[in-house]
């Protein structure tokens, strides 16, 4: 198992270094001198050529790239540009925001999905399953960041539930989860429909093969076959396509953290942007890049515990 | 697709040409069956049309001009003179509804040109080509598939700047990797294909043959997977200009107007819950003609 997680570990190693080569590319290729954009228009030109300096702005191209590549096994990131603080110390702070975001709204998505997409299955072609289907493809038109808003209206604004924006500190748990309500409900109604619409195809499929006959025929009941022969099965698929929704729930969480003002590694990334801050800019990528390998590596883990097939091969 | 199996005698059902009839159905004239008997994919097909029509006709239909703030009152709630209400500078919200569709629709099918223009030539340059080409290519349309559609955007304007074209080139961008993924398969299908070699034999050279005999052959799939794509692409201008990288102000965008509108839920709701329910409706219109049309590439998949 140990020998498994690491053997994926050296493979993700090529990946991550195109990832971190293209990302240092695009960040150069940018127009503007980073210096200038740290410093103001009205700097002096001393000033920008002591700034270049020290940023290592001077060096050789290929230079730079090594340095780059020699931090970042070092675990640093740089400063920002704009506020000069250590850019690992800003996402240390915001990153456990965006992952609980993403952890409770796959939860929820999970809880809802997975029991509408049998539903819907087994009810195929009734008003139920035509409902359900309508509902999850408009569950999944729905633009996060309106869902958000309508949410916010709704909950917070006309029934004063919950917060309507903002954030509360994890040594506040309480207070904490109820900020996270909303934020997580948006992405999770969300992510319930695309898992709902995946696992009842999946499910399908399942239900015309050989051994779900099998099953039927030798007299087991139909909740046994479905639960344990069909559902066991169709996980399969559904864990590595999680997987998938998980890295675009990521890219959703920038939007939602912007509606409901929390903070977060999207946040931080829109912030960067709008303020050219190039040197988080391509921290935040990095992170990210990280984190989408990590989420491919659960999934890795988690297949060997659902299929028996790839157990240790 | 519940009717068909209700009723054998459906649209969705000519399929299967029994001996009665043995006339024979052509593959588009299937595909096109197929399609028109999926109601909802009919009905998001009669959406679209109604939302290009409202935005060509946008000046007919539009009560008021988007830019006029000659209005002496701001931040009024409907009424009968504004459906909508006004927004921030007197602006009539309802007119800058309609007018937003220009901008949506705009973004959404250009981005897919430039995106499909720029990803087929990537996939079918790799899988013809080959070698160190194929896998130089292919190895960096993985990398950008890994990421999300948003945050590669996000990443592209920063370096870009604000603007109407380079929104449509970001957006296009993200797009041209999928595009790369579609066009790459077949194109690797078709090469080995008697006929390529056959042209390939009596000297037909490598542009000629990938113009008339590979592209025509990946060209449907990426219509088809075009039309399904437009509706991210108008998700993600809005999701853009929501986070204030969009189109400069003046011009109605429903993301922006979205997001002008959050801070005065409270008092003009329909503020952002107006452009909000336009932008819903037009990637749902979108989502089911997509689903229809995947119905018709894969018939496995049909339920």
């Amino acid at each position: 198992m140990i020998r498994h997680i690491g053997r994926r570990l050296l493979l993700a190693i090529p990946t991550l270094l195109a990832v971190f080569t293209i990302i240092f590319i695009i960040v150069r290729v940018a127009p503007g001198d980073p210096a200038v954009a740290a410093l103001g228009d009205y700097a002096s030109a001393d000033a920008v050529e002591a700034l270049r300096e020290r940023m290592g702005l001077n060096e050789p191209l290929w230079k730079q790239y090594l340095t780059f590549l020699g931090d970042l096994t070092r675990g640093d990131l740089g400063r920002s540009l704009i506020s000069q603080k250590p850019v690992s110390e800003q996402i240390a702070f915001v990153l456990p925001y965006t992952l609980e975001l993403t952890a409770a709204s796959i939860l929820i998505g999970l809880i809802l999905g997975i029991p509408t997409g049998v539903i819907t299955a087994i009810r195929r072609n009734t008003t139920t399953d035509y409902v359900g289907r309508t509902l999850s493809l408009l569950g999944l038109s729905f633009p996060s960041f309106y869902l958000g808003i309508l949410l916010i209206f709704f909950f917070a604004v006309r029934l004063g539930l919950f917060p309507a924006v903002g954030s509360a500190p994890f040594s506040e748990p309480v207070r904490n989860l109820h900020y996270l309500v909303l934020p997580a409900l948006t992405l999770g109604l969300i992510e319930t429909a695309y898992i709902a619409r995946m696992t009842r195809s999946v499910v399908l499929t399942i239900l015309t093969d050989d051994y779900i006959r099998t099953a039927r025929a030798k007299g087991l009941e139909e909740w046994v076959v479905l639960l344990k022969h069909a559902l066991r099965a169709a996980l399969i698929p559904i864990v590595s396509l999680v997987g998938i929704f998980a890295i675009s729930l990521i890219g959703s969480s920038v939007l939602v953290e912007e509606v409901f003002a929390r903070p977060g590694l999207g946040k931080l990334m829109v912030g960067a942007t709008k303020q050219k801050d190039y040197t988080t800019l391509q921290s935040i990528m990095v992170v990210y890049a990280l984190i989408i390998v990590m989420i491919n590596l659960l999934v890795d883990i988690i297949y060997t515990y659902v299929d028996p097939r790839v157990r240790f091969s | 697709m519940a009717d068909a199996v209700a009723n054998p005698g459906a649209p969705g059902h000519v399929t299967l040409a029994s001996p009665e009839s043995p006339k024979l159905i052509s593959q588009r004239q299937r595909a096109l069956r197929t399609f028109t008997g999926n109601r909802t994919a009919v009905v998001g097909l009669a959406m679209i049309l109604i939302i290009v029509f409202i935005a060509i006709a946008a000046p007919l239909l539009a009560p008021y001009d988007p830019l006029d703030q000659s209005v002496r009152s701001r931040l009024d709630p409907p009424s009968l003179e504004h459906p909508l209400g006004l927004d921030d500078k007197g602006r009539d919200i309802l007119s800058r509804v309609i007018y937003g569709a220009r901008i949506a629709l705009m973004v959404g099918f250009f981005s897919v040109l430039v995106g499909g223009a720029l990803g087929t030539a990537i996939g079918v340059v790799a899988g013809y080509f080959g070698g160190k080409i194929d896998s130089a290519l292919m190895r960096l349309t993985d990398v950008m598939l890994a990421f999300p559609d948003l945050i590669t955007g996000l990443l592209v304007l920063a370096v870009l700047g604000p603007g109407l074209w380079k929104m449509i080139f970001a957006i296009g961008l993200t797009i041209a990797p999928r595009f790369a993924r579609v066009a790459y398969g077949p194109t690797l299908a078709i090469k080995g294909k008697e006929f390529v070699e056959a042209a390939r034999s009596i000297g037909v050279r490598d542009a000629r043959l990938l113009r008339v005999h590979i592209l025509p052959n990946v060209g449907g799939d990426l219509l088809v997977f075009g039309s399904l794509w437009t509706a991210s692409a108008i998700r993600l201008e809005a999701s853009l200009s929501f986070i204030g990288l969009g189109v400069a102000p003046p011009t109605p965008t429903w993301g922006q107007m979205i997001r002008e509108g959050t801070i005065h839920l409270t008092t003009v709701p329909m503020y952002s819950l107006g452009p909000g329910l336009a932008l819903l409706l037009t990637v749902f219109a979108f989502n089911l003609v997509g689903d229809g049309l995947r119905d018709v590439l894969d018939p496995k998949a049909r339920a």
